[in-house]
This record gives structure tokens, sequence and C-alpha cells, in this order.
């Protein structure tokens, strides 16, 4: 049997959850087995995880705010009780912080970020993900009676094709040792940086924090979450959580579109796994055209609001 | 207070990847090392900053073979007190975690940075964690201590979150923590007298093998478009990549 966990927020299970129910359901598949879902108190559309292909839904009550510890104890209970062959969580920062606790309470091999569906090989597990910064792919053989592993984001489209499955409620045990004392979520509504599917990105070549309101109109034209390069955050033009590349946030999205980024190795590395590329920067030398689908060589003050532009005409 | 920071050697940010032995090892020749910079910027500087503050000490450990003391003198420079490096290849997460768990008891603190560059793995701090039975707080950009009640300020999807815990528990660091603190000839010096200890592997059943290595696929040629017909990218997104 495939377990797995279906995070939500703020009552709402959020699109890595979905995803990673999808993912389950297809491990399953591989395996020839059944998929169930545990799930952490109540939230909106629970029962329809199901239709995302898990048979049943073990709703763990009793657990206040999330604590990798109290979780962890409390879904590998459910992962024993069950007798799962595989647990899979979210890459998510929740899903990693849980992932090498499972894998110790499981007596588990693990492997973070997984991208594409495993492949069995009699009791060996195979599974891939990018290393090196996105500069290569591993696969690895899991080999333990028990497997876990976490999904990177965006790598597979959550699929409805079931029905609503029936939900088991079970009582958890609190007792956490964390004291959350205050939570800051940004404001807006755009998905924040390591879910957004579309990324507006902008750099040095802006010149200065003033002009950013070109970039956030092509943002919200696109429906697109703004992020930055690491100069950029670091001269406080824009805020830290904003800072994509190596040391920065990692990214996926379907499209990152970079304005005035020349492309250092830094700044790929966290950007690399996009599916599409485009640079908008008037040094035809720039590194980052060497990395991109589409180029533009231009001055990014003229191109930026033509973007924007086209992209209101093209909705008519 | 005791702390101990979990250091990795990781390829250079711009090495050259290759690979060996039919695509099932990672080729080192030519490669040059460093300390993964989550654990040197962020992990490693925040202790020296707090024992600076507060006092005690602080300890590195890894988990790798001889060639690996260099990382480890390197760490002692910019302000540890002693290095604990663990016999061993560093064969998987798990394994590594089992290591440094083995070495861990007695510490207030155990720093991880947020993952290394190499694997990208982000796993070996909540591993320790459950063998220490300890709580553990992933990307934690703040740390603040007072007696034995710490303050985390940790990243979350879309914002951050307040924590307060008390000592001892695990940590990784990211971005915000602390400065890089490059080392001066002084703690070069001083860094050769420090003690560094080499301990023997726990035994451990490996879980988890690399069975091969690919190169992604090169990357298309990228199509330049004319910055007057910016109907042409939106179009191109739409139809051609299909991201729109």
């Amino acid at each position: 049997m495939v377990l797995v966990y279906a995070e939500s927020q703020d009552g709402k299970y959020k699109k890595s959850a979905l995803e990673a129910v999808t993912f389950a359901k297809k491990t399953a598949e591989v395996l020839g087995s059944a998929c169930k879902a545990v799930v952490v108190g109540q939230a909106e559309g629970t029962a329809s995880l199901g239709k995302y292909g898990a048979s049943e839904i073990i709703q763990l009550n009793g657990l206040d705010h999330f604590d990798s510890q109290t979780f962890a104890k409390a879904i590998s209970k459910v992962a024993q009780d069950e007798g799962a062959k595989v647990v899979i969580v979210a890459d998510s920062s929740t899903g990693k912080s849980l992932l090498g606790r499972l894998a110790v309470r499981l007596d588990a091999g693990s492997v973070s970020a997984v991208n594409q569906i495993p492949t069995a090989d009699g009791s060996v597990l195979k599974v891939k993900k990018n290393v090196f910064s996105g500069k290569a792919v591993a696969e690895y053989s899991i080999q333990s009676d028990v497997k876990v592993f976490s999904l990177s984001g965006n790598s597979l489209k959550p699929e409805e094709t079931g029905a609503d499955a029936a939900i088991r409620e079970v009582s958890a045990e609190a007792n956490s040792r964390v004291n959350v004392i205050e939570v800051n979520k940004q404001q807006g509504n755009v998905a924040p940086l390591p879910e957004a599917e579309l990324v507006v990105s902008a750099g040095r070549g802006m010149k200065g924090p003033e002009n950013w309101g070109i970039i956030e109109e092509l943002a919200k034209e696109l429906g697109a979450t703004t992020a930055c390069s690491r100069p950029v955050a670091d001269t406080g033009w824009r805020p830290h959580h904003e800072h994509v590349g190596q040391t920065g946030v990692a990214i996926k999205p379907n499209l990152y579109i970079a304005a005035g980024i020349s492309g250092a190795i830094q700044h790929l590395a966290g950007v690399n796994s996009s599916k599409c590329i485009v640079v908008i920067n008037k040094d035809p030398e720039a590194p980052f055209f060497k990395a991109a689908d589409y180029g533009i060589c231009a001055d990014l003050f003229e191109v930026v609001p033509r973007i924007t532009e086209a992209l209101k005409k093209a909705k008519g | 207070m005791k702390q101990l920071v979990c250091i990795s050697k990781t390829p250079e940010t711009t090495a050259k990847i290759n690979f060996k032995d039919g695509n099932t090892a990672f080729d080192e020749s030519g490669v040059q090392f460093i300390m993964n910079p989550y654990d040197e910027w962020y992990a490693l500087v925040r202790a020296i900053e707090l024992k600076e503050s507060l006092g005690g000490t602080v300890t590195v450990i890894n988990v790798g073979p001889a060639s690996n003391d260099v990382v480890i003198r390197k760490a002692l420079a910019i302000g540890a007190d002693e290095g604990i490096r663990v016999d061993a290849e560093p064969k998987s997460a798990l394994y590594v975690a089992k290591q440094i768990a083995a070495n861990a008891e007695g510490f207030d603190l155990v720093y991880c940075g947020k993952e290394t560059i190499d694997y990208n793995g982000s796993e070996v701090g909540a591993m320790v964690a459950e063998y220490l039975d300890q709580p553990f707080v992933s990307f934690a950009t703040k740390l603040e201590v007072e007696g034995n009640s710490a303050t985390v300020t940790r990243d979350i999807e879309g914002g951050s979150e307040i924590s307060k815990i008390d000592t001892p528990f695990v940590l990784s660091a990211a971005k915000g923590m602390a400065e890089q603190r490059i080392p001066n000839m002084r703690g070069i010096m001083m860094a050769k007298k420090k003690p560094l200890n080499v301990v023997e592997p726990v035994g451990f059943d490996d879980k988890v093998v690399v069975s091969s290595f690919t190169l992604p696929d090169a990357k298309t040629e990228c199509k330049m478009i004319d910055p007057e017909n910016m109907d042409e990218l939106v179009r191109l997104l739409q139809e051609e990549a299909k991201v729109l």
C-alpha cells in the first residue's frame, strides 16, 4: 500500500498536495497496490482527495500546529498500522522536514525531490531526481522494505479521475516541544515562489527599485509571482524572499522571464529547471542567453511594457 | 553552550559535472571542492557568533575520507574550536545522519545547512533530530538564544514563522542567519593546532544507492525574437512552449 500525506494550509489543500496524491496513485499502479491519503485536521475538500486517487482518507485530529516531530510520529504510526510499503510527501518546507524523520522512524530508504514516476525492479524501487543544482539527474535504487520519498513541485499535473473517498478519523498525540508564537504571511493572492508556475524576475539592469513598476505590471497581467537576482536583494531594492538562485530560493516554474539579469552560474543553479526561460538583456554577450529558450536583446525599459501590451492584446 | 555544526564537502559552484565508471560515479578529477555554502556561511558563522556573545564551544563534524580534513581545517580557521571526522564514505543521507547522531549526544544545538549543493537532499537535519529524539526547525533564517530558550524564525511557503523552543534541538540554516566570514591569517595558523578527532563509523546497512547519473539534454539554441514584435513572443509562449 502507498500512503501519501496531503498537506493543507489554512484549511485548504495546496496544489502540491493534489500533485502528491496523483503521484502516489500512479506509484501504487506501478506496484499493483492501493493508495491511501493521510491528512491533519479538518480542511475543505478532504473527501475529494479520492478523486485524485486515494481509496481512503485517514484524518488525524489533535495536532494543532506543524511540528515535524509530532507529525512524523503520527504519520509513521498510520503507515505502520496500514502496512504501507511506500510513504510519499510533497517536497515543500513541511514535507522536507518530515521526510528524514519518517525515514528514521520507518527504517526506510529515502530520496527527496523525486520528479518522475518510479519504476519497480522486483522489490527495489527506482526513482529519479535532479542533483548538482540541476546540472545532472541521478537514478536511485531504494532497497529497503519500506520506502519514503518527497515529490518535487510542478513535476506532474493533478489528475481528477475517481470519486470522493471515505474519511476515517483518528486521534493523534500533540505534545509539541515547539511553541509557535507568530506567523507572517505575505499579502496578495499570487502563488509563493516555490509553488509559482509563472515567474517574472529582474536584476541590476533595472537601475533602481523605483523602476519596478513595469515588472509588477507584467507579473500582474500574467498572474505571475515576482522574483529578483541576488545583488538586487542584497542591496535592499527588493525583499529577500524574492531572491532566486543558489543561495536564495530554487524554483522550477513553467515560465521564467528574466529582465536585466546577466545569468551568473549561481543564479542559473536556482532557475535552470524552469520549463521555459525568456531572457531580456541589452548585452548580446549576457551568459543567460545560452540557458534561455527565447531571447530578446534590447533595452528592457522598452521591451517589458511591450510584452504587457502584447499579452493584453492576445487576451482581447 | 555546546554547539555542533554538521559540514559537508561539495564541488565548487562553477565545477563542471562529469561521471565515470559507466555513469555510476561522480568524476572528481579536476574538480575544486569547498565547504557546502549553507553550512559555512549560515550555520557555522551563526554558531561562532553565539559562542562569541554567550560563551561555550563550537564543534564541527564531517563524514568523509581524510581528504575532507581541509574543509574541517577551514571551519577551524573561521572560528570553530574542534573538529570530528567520521572516517567513512558519506554514502546516503541516512548513513551520514546515523554517524552524526552517534557523535551528537550532549550538545545544546546541532546545526546543518538547509541543503548541500551537490545532492540537494535537505534530509540530514531531520534525520539527526529523529535519531536524537529532539525537535527540528528547518530553513531557519534567524536564531537568538537566552539561557536554554531559543527564538527561531523560519521560512515557510509565502511567509515566515517564529517559534520558541528549549534546547537541545536541531536546526537547518538558510540565508539570513549570518554573513560569510573569511578566515584571517591568525585563524589559519591557530587552526593547525586545534584538535581534529578521527572516529570510526558505527555499523549501518545502507538502503539507497545511486544506480546511474545522466546529464540533462543539451539546451536547444536560444531563439532570438525581434524586440519590436512582442506579439510573436506571446504567440510562441502560447503555441510552441505551451506555457501560457
